[in-house]
């Protein structure tokens, strides 16, 4: 068997002896006997760290991985610099513990804060959070810091991600806080019909920019009509457009949040991905989980410190604001790597091909028939009809390499291009979905 | 230490992707933000030595002792991260195919073949990425079954020990219950009189971690459990100290209902500075329609995700969890084996009796009987006579490179350190790290002064924290 166990049977024996006990087993003397197994669990026996390398080659050989990607619908593959990998990889910084005593954990903190600057910077909000499980968790999150006696209804855009909608209704059924769809038209959250839900018992909005089907909302709008009728808006991001368009803060919300996974991290079969969560000054209190802040040492030296924990379990148990303690910390280190490698210029530049290789993409396939569907500005998704069997067409795109678009429920395709695809790659998709149908 | 954003370089940059192939794409001005985010210009060269100088002055498991009471912080061994690292793992979109993901899934599938087997339970959702946020899961199947059953409006009620993690109160009422807190004995133990007075026909169910936050076995868990269903409540069993029993004895087997998983502390992923971890939620069969979708399900020798699940609780979260970690944990398993997972439950309860046998030789321990993975000193006494806190002590071992035990937890202890060697120290690191601790309590009895004034050799001393709070500076403001 394998283990991880540096004292030999000689010097467990012998610690044993100075704690007074002859058997191992009695150790576990306080435990009713018939709860003991006797044989270890039924689970194979140990393997050595060859075996355990092959095993997991074999398991990683029957997944596909496709050199070329046209699907997105929240996960996203972008270029990730190779000083991420190296950075985060650091042993200290991967077996680290959250950063409780701040004398011995300047470097984590320190890095918690410049990554918070960071995303406040992205977002254009006031105060960021240290980061929660993913965009959906930190949705559903941003819908409960808005909830108050009066106001416990949150409106959701029917134009956000599936999942996110699904983390948000699950979270406010254990709640009890109602949710109620506004509906999308033309693949857009139709103000309208917002306008005629937002009664007086709503305590906020979610919409997403873009949103689900790859439209850019008119941020400014949605918020005004919240605002209007007393709701806060929450607007779900995706990062790397936000280094182009209008932010959350320009449109006016109050909270932005978001799945931070574009910002270096590889698709990874869905996680770890980053839930990144900002907000207004006056909400700041009212933010889950860790926040690092600035102070100083006796000595004058700046420092960075957990702080605003009266908000948290830990203190507050049954009156915190939220449970969350752990977070994605290394992911959000990612984010923080990856912004810094990537810089103003890079952010734009990688947020401006994907634009680009979506226009063109979407160019490309309306002239052989894959219409877009809704008529809205996009940014690097976009919703077409399938004239050809989908099926035939996902296994044609395959066989070539080539992961296509997704198909969503109602047949339509909804693709994604980013600053990994090339003419090329775009010209070739083409030409395969010619052939097929 | 300057933050990046005080190295920028206005021009400055990495040189990370190639020109466009293809025409820009202008977004009317009306849709752009109306300047770039202030994003530091950097080189590479800049970037590299600042995060070797963070790292610098951070310290991790591989620096040295890390006896964080609750948190687990054993070895992460390196062979889970080079596998989590093969391509045909990284580079899967989570929205491929089934056909094109068995692996991926094999994998879900296993670590819930094996951690059910450890657990003694019966289905397993990887989807909850933390340990609250599994706590959040587990207790929205509680509500889920009761609801399914029509007494969802009558059965609101969570009771919880005083000794519990913060978390399990927290995550309570997030859920929509209320928290009936119940006294521990001294040991930190569920007193059954105290929880037959307050179950009843409210009761959702209860909350506990077992051994308990003091490190104490509850010898009477069978009877606990019992209480609960006999009044048609469940039991949520908060897996943060498993370590200490597994392999050796089941949650299941003593009547718990679901259980959480905290795969970064029980199975070795390591922690990352804060996460990400997995909270792995496990339950019994009747529990399991309810369990988050999708879940993975076996079909003619072909693994498929199937989210058409009417009785789910629905999502906690995108995809299915953090899924790379529950990767890593399943290589600890399979790596450790049938005999391996007892046998390091076993050398973290030998370790913890062992370090708590010598810190005896000056500090007042809770409880003297034989501890599981873990044990609590009290500087109770100290304190009142020589204003030598827990605080002190704590400070001073960062001095000699050892991190804290846990400060101040469980709540039900005065001046508390709680100490978790985990068995993957051996004997002369605990021996070693033993003398120093009761080193820094001589010279701080000795010296109280000395011990207020640590630490001394770290690249801050203590921080203002109160000035923190009251003014908040969460961000970097630029000149």
């Amino acid at each position: 068997m394998g283990h991880y166990l540096p004292s030999t049977e000689a010097q467990q024996q012998e610690m044993l002896r100075a704690i007074g006990l002859s058997a191992p087993g009695d150790l576990y003397a306080a435990a009713p006997a018939a709860l003991r197994l006797s044989d270890g669990p039924n689970i194979p026996a140990g393997k050595s760290e060859l075996e355990i390398r092959r095993a997991f080659e074999v398991m990683a050989a029957k997944n596909t991985v496709y050199p070329t990607i046209f699907r997105g619908a929240g996960a996203y593959r972008h270029y990730i610099p190779s000083i991420v990998s190296t950075v985060t990889g650091k042993e200290t910084f991967l077996t680290a513990y959250t950063p409780y005593q701040a004398e011995m954990s300047q470097g984590i903190l320190q890095s918690i804060f410049e990554y918070q600057t960071m995303i406040c910077e992205l977002t254009g909000m006031d105060a960021s959070n240290a980061s929660v499980y993913d965009g959906a968790s930190a949705a559903a999150e941003a819908v409960a810091m808005c909830r108050d006696r009066k106001r416990s209804k949150a409106l959701v855009s029917a134009a956000a991600n599936p999942d996110v909608i699904e983390t948000i209704k699950t979270y406010c059924w254990a709640a009890g806080t109602e949710v109620a769809l506004v509906p999308e038209r033309d693949g857009a959250t139709d103000l309208d019909a917002l306008k005629a839900l937002l009664a007086d018992d709503v305590a906020c909005i979610y919409v997403q920019q873009p949103n689900y089907y790859g439209i850019i909302e008119d941020g400014a709008a949605l918020c005004e009509a919240a605002h209007a009728a007393g709701a806060k808006t929450i607007m779900g991001v995706n990062p790397i457009a936000a280094a182009l368009l209008k932010t959350p803060g320009e449109c006016g919300a109050d909270i932005a949040v978001g799945e931070g996974q574009p910002l270096g991290m590889p698709l990874a079969f869905g996680g770890p991905y980053l839930g990144f969560m900002a907000c207004t000054a006056a909400m700041t209190r009212k933010l889950p989980g860790r926040i690092v802040g600035q102070t100083a040492d006796a000595e004058g030296r700046r420092a960075f410190v957990l702080t605003l924990q009266a908000r948290e379990q830990h203190i507050r148990r049954e009156k915190a604001s939220s449970n969350v303690c752990s977070n994605q910390a290394l992911c959000a280190m990612t984010a923080a790597v990856y912004m810094a490698a990537m810089g103003p210029g890079g952010m734009e530049k990688a947020a401006s091909q994907c634009a680009s290789k979506a226009h063109y993409l979407a160019a490309e396939l309306e002239k052989i028939g894959f219409k877009r569907v809704h008529g809205g500005e996009f940014f690097h998704e976009f919703v077409t009809g399938c004239p050809v069997d989908a099926a035939a067409l996902e296994k044609k795109l395959g066989e070539n390499g080539i992961l296509g678009g997704l198909t969503l429920e109602n047949g339509d395709i909804l693709w994604c291009a980013t600053e990994m695809n090339t003419k090329d790659e775009i010209d070739r998709l083409v030409a395969l979905a010619k052939e097929v149908g | 230490m300057d933050l990046l954003f005080e190295k920028s370089v206005a021009g400055r940059a990495c040189t990370l992707l190639p020109e466009n192939d293809l025409p820009d794409y202008d977004f009317a001005p009306a849709q752009k933000r109306a300047a770039a985010p202030k994003l530091p210009e950097l080189s590479e060269t800049d970037i590299s030595r600042h995060y070797s100088a963070l790292e610098r002055r951070a310290h991790g498991v591989n620096n040295g002792f890390y006896p964080l009471g609750s948190c687990t912080m054993k070895y992460n061994p390196r062979v889970n991260e080079a596998v989590a690292a093969l391509p045909g793992f990284t580079e899967v979109h989570p929205l491929q195919p089934d056909a094109t993901v068995q692996g991926c899934l094999e994998v879900l599938r296993l670590a819930e073949k094996y951690l059910g087997e450890i657990t003694g339970m019966d289905a397993m959702t990887f989807q909850p990425a933390a340990g609250a946020h599994g706590e959040l899961t587990g207790v929205m199947l509680i509500k889920k079954y009761h609801e399914a059953k029509g007494e969802g409006a009558k059965r609101t009620k969570i009771i919880v020990p005083d000794s519990a993690h913060g978390t399990n109160p927290a995550t309570a009422v997030m859920c929509g219950m209320s928290v009936v807190n119940i006294t521990s004995g001294p040991d930190g133990c569920v007193d059954l009189e105290a929880l037959k007075a307050a179950v009843g026909e409210d009761t959702a169910g209860l909350m506990l971690t077992n051994p308990n936050t003091l490190g104490i076995f509850e010898k009477d868990i069978c009877e606990i459990t019992e209480i609960v269903h006999e009044a048609g409540g469940l039991v949520y069993y908060d897996g943060a100290n498993l370590n200490a029993i597994m392999g050796v004895i089941r949650p299941g087997d003593m009547g718990f209902d679901c259980v959480h998983l905290n795969l970064h502390k029980t199975f070795s992923t390591p922690h990352g500075g804060g996460g990400p971890g997995s909270g792995a939620v496990g339950c019994k069969a009747f529990l399991a329609p309810h369990l988050p979708k999708p879940v993975v399900v076996e079909e003619n020798g072909a693994l498929r995700r199937d989210g058409s699940r009417p009785g789910s609780i629905g999502k906690v979260k995108a995809f299915d969890g953090n899924f790379l970690v529950t990767l890593k944990a399943l290589a600890y398993v399979m790596t450790l084996g049938r005999a391996g997972i007892p046998a390091a439950a076993q050398n973290a309860v030998l370790n913890a009796n062992y370090m708590m046998h010598r810190l005896k030789e000056r500090y007042s321990v809770v409880s003297s009987e034989i501890c599981m993975h873990e044990f609590v000193v009290t500087l109770e006494k100290e304190a009142k006579e020589k204003g030598v806190t827990a605080m002190d002590i704590a400070k001073a071992l960062l001095d000699e490179g050892i991190h804290p035990p846990t400060m101040y937890f469980p709540l039900i202890v005065h001046e508390a350190l709680m100490v978790e060697p985990t068995e993957t120290e051996g004997k002369e690191g605990l021996d070693a790290a033993a003398d120093v601790f009761i080193k820094l309590y001589d010279k701080a009895m000795a010296d109280p002064d000395w011990a207020h004034a640590a630490p001394r050799t770290t690249p801050i001393g203590r921080p203002d924290e109160v000035a923190a709070a009251r003014n908040p500076v969460l961000r970097y403001q630029f000149g």
